[in-house]
């Protein structure tokens, strides 16, 4: 009689298994971008711009090209005799790849040296002489609609202004009427600061053409290799087979590594031109002043209210600072990305939104930053508006909330905006968590602590949001279609390999994926591994961000697993002598139905698929699944912060983090865990330090690790995690929903909320993020809204 | 730049000030012709091909690039390697011996504490440093220990804990050690 596996055992479905890909990385033996050398490899250096807005009047290499040792020097002239001066961005939009007319922010790259040595390439970058024009520099949208201000985009036509688009989504009427019958209005307006996603490992490429195969293989820091593939074909004109993607260990992602980079283009097209591989490893500053930042955008919306708590409708308006290029990298159908995303999760029965898109004088991007396409802007104005019109209504906050759920029943229910949302456990997730932070409690020591002038506040933030694009109907980045791969192998011995459109960054695809397929098919996930990032042997996919990899390719590896599994079945049936009707299917092992002690394992099916399988039956145990998701996946989080805030000095601390997270099926929950609390923190430092700014010259604040502030284990607060509630995603095979930017999506507002409510006394509404302690301070001492936006002020 | 480059051109090699230093790594004892402005990180990651050692911000301030020099954590992208000279350098490579792993190394995947593992080696030799000194830390001396070092993946909590897995081992280990030699 044969044993039934265990599941947990072997490393399936819900095994906190340890990491595979720890054993490289704990030896120091991982193989990040910069690890690889190349035999002949020269090494290349930028050189960025100083200036905001300035027109180039001439630059002067002669003394770059004379350093011994300096094999290139590229300039705006020499990429544009080659048409590679400007590079489409994600968007629609046009990118300087090395400017040519002028430069339009600060750290815009300007030209590159290739030399023997990288120190040799930053000196030579340093006798390049260029001289200036300046202009005046723009830095946020309200100077970019001045009726005066100069035309950044000058280089394209019909571009009279600054602005990029005007978009709208709802129901403009329906909300209008909405608003006419309300009981009360409740109204907010805040800036979500620029940020960096601001992975440690930086940017980089190692490009090395071979003139004798022609073929173009770069290795490169992409969480999107096949994207890139696509772009380097349309772009350098080389035909799509001759172009070798290979991403190999990433030192963090979170967005920024999704975008073309000028970085990218020129190291390629210097490879050509040598004939020799060429290294670009950006710099902490050349990342963080010119890669794909986040957010910077300006919020203003109402909510009508009935008198009982019930939202009636809300609308919102957005100005998007999207920088020099508009350069975002989202789906090409939203224009501010999933802003529309807002109010999910509750019952909210019509609302307009506005968007409107400006250039500036600022680095470009509009990355996803852990966070899909705007959905954090979303969810944290919709937290914030949900605190401000509790307060409003003079209702308690978790009431308000709960009174305006989806309700479990409700499902599949419309959002105002249009998504539906299939599933959920919203109000058992907040009771979870207000258990968690003993909350009557807490607003019973917060009255007591009032009376001897200490200030403790409460935020709550509670979301639903959209994770896992596509689907193919609605989503696409330059008209391709958003699904994913992934193909299964199984060797005769029942090992096997997976490869998967997907890229993890660390998240830990070569533990979960193989969890999958041990899942479906009772292989022992140590009998499986993981490869992703090589174009020449990955299937196509649109990569790793915007929390798509579980509930895309990993849906896409559960299908390949189920289309081994049923070739294994008919060989099955071969191996047992009886009809594929009367065989059943038990982890590991398909067995006859009247005789379950008749079996054979999945490993025999494998051998016979090799070596015995059935007249008319195609050899071999693999299979390709492209998957095309039905909807997105809908997790659901609850956020409680505790804080208490010094009066004197308006510095916080936070007492007690609470995360109660309904992300369906967790197929390695000690992983996810691991993604919750790396979410927690981006949340904190958002809430807290994290941002970058620009001063009235267009100079970048937050240039470098002294500047751009990075919470450490030393401020970072410890998590308290639940995972009681779980509901699974109905459509996704396995039931498992995104996570990754769950937490960094909804934190921040918990941590704002907490800090409003202990100075809710002084009646301010809004104080910008991060809640410096200056911010805090001001709006105690002179109970006033206080703005973060651009410029800096001189005094600061 | 040093001898150990291989692309270092003849022709200019005349011009270029060079000091020879001597000095261990991970045990092994080394010579090596350099620039007097090469960076350490440098030597150890392109002359010695030690690539463990990661460069995240040039700057001394995400850690990244930790080693250890005489038993003590520094940050390699902002020592020049001529200051190495005479001294000895422990890095990521060297944690482990032939076949065992250093408790560290085990705390780290046992306690999911890495998850790009970028900052990884370098979270690793500062903990190093921390345990030598302190063998019984508490979450606290964990955390202020480690303040020096940036993560952007895991939250620190469970590299805390990590380090204190590790601590437990290596008390565990000395107890078992004393009473094996006693």
């Amino acid at each position: 009689m044969s044993q039934a596996l265990d599941e947990i055992k072997i490393g399936g479905l819900g095994a906190s298994r340890r990491r595979v890909e720890d054993n490289r990385f704990i030896r120091g033996t991982g193989n990040y971008t910069d690890d690889i050398t190349l035999p002949g490899m020269l090494h290349m250096e930028i050189l960025r711009s100083p200036l905001a807005h300035a027109r180039i009047k001439s630059i002067d290499a002669t003394k770059a090209w004379e350093v011994p040792g300096v094999h290139l020097v590229l300039t705006g002239e020499m990429m544009a005799t080659r048409n590679l001066a400007w590079m489409p961005t994600l968007s629609y939009d046009t990118q300087a790849v090395l400017a040519t007319d002028k430069v339009r922010f600060q750290g815009q790259e300007v030209a590159c040296v290739i030399a023997d040595d990288p120190y040799i390439a930053k000196d030579a970058c340093e006798l390049i002489d260029v001289e200036y024009e300046p202009l005046p520099a723009i830095v946020n949208p309200t100077q970019a609609l001045a009726a005066d201000a100069p035309v950044i985009r000058d280089d394209k036509e019909n571009q009279p202004d600054n602005v990029i688009y005007n978009w709208e989504v709802g129901d403009r009427e329906g909300t209008d009427r909405a608003f006419e019958q309300a009981d009360k209005i409740s109204r907010l307006q805040l800036h979500y600061p620029r940020s960096h996603p601001s992975p440690i490992e930086c940017c980089g490429s190692i490009a090395d053409f071979n003139r004798s195969t022609s073929k173009l293989t770069v290795y490169m820091t992409s969480q999107a290799p096949h994207i890139i593939r696509a772009a380097v074909a349309l772009v350098a004109e080389i035909p799509e087979h001759m172009i070798r993607i290979i991403s190999p260990d990433i030192g963090g992602g979170f967005g920024n590594k999704v975008p073309v980079y000028p970085g990218y283009v020129c190291s390629i097209l210097a490879s050509i031109l040598l004939e020799r591989p060429v290294k670009w490893i950006e710099d902490k500053s050349g990342n963080l002043i010119s890669t794909g930042f986040a957010r910077d955008v300006y919020l203003d919306g109402e909510m009508a209210l009935r008198e009982d708590g019930k939202i009636l409708a809300v609308r919102m308006r957005t100005d998007a600072d999207h920088g020099a290029f508009f350069a975002d990298a989202q789906p090409s159908k939203f224009k501010i990305g999933l802003m529309h995303s807002t109010f999910a999760a509750y019952d909210v029965p019509v609302g307009h939104i506005m968007a409107r898109g400006t250039y500036t004088n600022k680095a470009p991007g509009g990355v996803a930053y852990r966070c899909s396409f705007r959905v954090t802007e979303a969810m944290f104005f919709q937290e914030r508006m949900m605190h401000a019109a509790a307060i409003d209504l003079g209702m308690d906050q978790a009431e308000f909330r709960r009174v305006n759920f989806v309700r479990d029943d409700d499902f599949p229910h419309r959002t105002p905006f249009g998504f539906l949302t299939d599933s959920g456990q919203y109000g058992e997730c907040l009771d979870v968590g207000l258990k968690a932070v003993g909350y009557e409690d807490f607003l019973q020591q917060k009255e007591e602590a009032k009376k001897n002038g200490r200030l403790l506040g409460l935020g709550i933030s509670t979301m639903t949001e959209p994770l896992g694009a596509g689907n193919s109907r609605e989503y696409d980045i330059l008209g391709i279609k958003m699904f994913d791969s992934a193909e299964l192998r199984v060797h005769m011995t029942g090992k096997a390999i997976v490869r998967t459109g997907a890229k993890t960054q660390g998240q830990g695809h070569e533990t979960t994926w193989a969890q999958i397929v041990a899942h479906e098919l009772g292989i022992p996930a140590e009998d499986i591994v993981v490869e992703e990032g090589d174009t020449d042997t990955a299937p196509f996919g649109m990569g790793t961000y915007a929390s798509r990899s579980t509930p895309v390719a990993g849906a896409a590896v559960a299908m390949a697993s189920r289309k081994v599994r049923a070739k294994a079945r008919k060989l099955a049936a071969h191996l047992m002598e009886v009809s594929e009707e009367d065989v059943e299917w038990e982890l590991g092992r398909f067995y006859v139905r009247s005789a379950p002690d008749r079996g054979v394992t999945i490993q025999e099916c494998a051998m016979a698929a090799y070596s015995n399988m059935p007249d008319g039956m195609e050899p071999g145990l693999e299979s390709v699944s492209y998957y095309d998701p039905p909807n997105l996946t809908w997790p659901f989080a609850c956020y409680i912060v505790t804080v208490e805030v010094d009066p004197e000095t308006g510095v916080w601390d936070v007492l007690n983090i609470v995360a109660v997270d309904d992300c369906g099926v967790r197929i390695n929950p000690m992983i996810v865990e691991g993604q919750i609390m790396g979410g927690l923190t981006e949340a904190y430092a958002m809430a807290n330090m994290q941002f970058q700014t620009y001063d009235a010259d267009g100079n970048c604040v937050g240039a470098n690790y002294m500047d751009y502030l990075l919470p450490t284990a030393w401020e970072t607060p410890g998590f308290e995690l639940h995972s009681e509630i779980m509901t699974p995603c109905p459509h996704h095979p396995i039931g498992a929903k995104g996570i990754g930017e769950c937490a960094a999506v909804g934190g921040p507002a918990a941590f704002v909320n907490a800090v409003m409510d202990a100075i809710g006394d002084t009646g301010v509404r809004n104080v910008d993020m991060p809640l410096l302690p200056d911010r805090v301070w001001e709006a105690i001492k002179y109970r006033r809204d206080v703005s973060g936006a651009p410029p800096v002020r001189s005094d600061d | 730049m040093t001898t150990v480059y291989d692309d270092l051109s003849d022709a200019e090699a005349g011009d270029v000030p060079v000091n020879r230093i001597k000095f261990t790594i991970n045990g092994k004892k080394k010579i090596a012709e350099v620039e007097p402005r090469l960076l350490l990180s440098h030597l150890i990651r392109r002359g010695l091909g030690l690539t463990g050692t990661h460069m995240g911000c040039d700057t001394t301030n995400c850690g990244a690039c930790t080693v250890l020099v005489d038993g003590r954590a520094i940050k390699s992208c902002t020592m020049l390697a001529v200051q190495v000279d005479g001294h000895e350098i422990t890095t990521v490579e060297g944690l482990a011996s032939a076949s065992e792993l250093h408790p560290l190394q085990e705390g780290f995947k046992e306690e999911h504490g890495l998850q790009c593992g970028f900052c990884t080696p370098g979270m690793m030799l500062a903990a190093k440093q921390l345990l030598a000194e302190n063998p019984s830390p508490t979450e606290e001396d964990i955390r202020w220990a480690l303040s020096g070092n940036l993560c952007r993946c895991t939250g620190y909590q469970n590299i805390v804990k990590s380090v204190l897995w590790a601590a437990d081992k290596l008390r565990t280990q000395s107890v078992d050690s004393t009473e094996a030699g006693g």
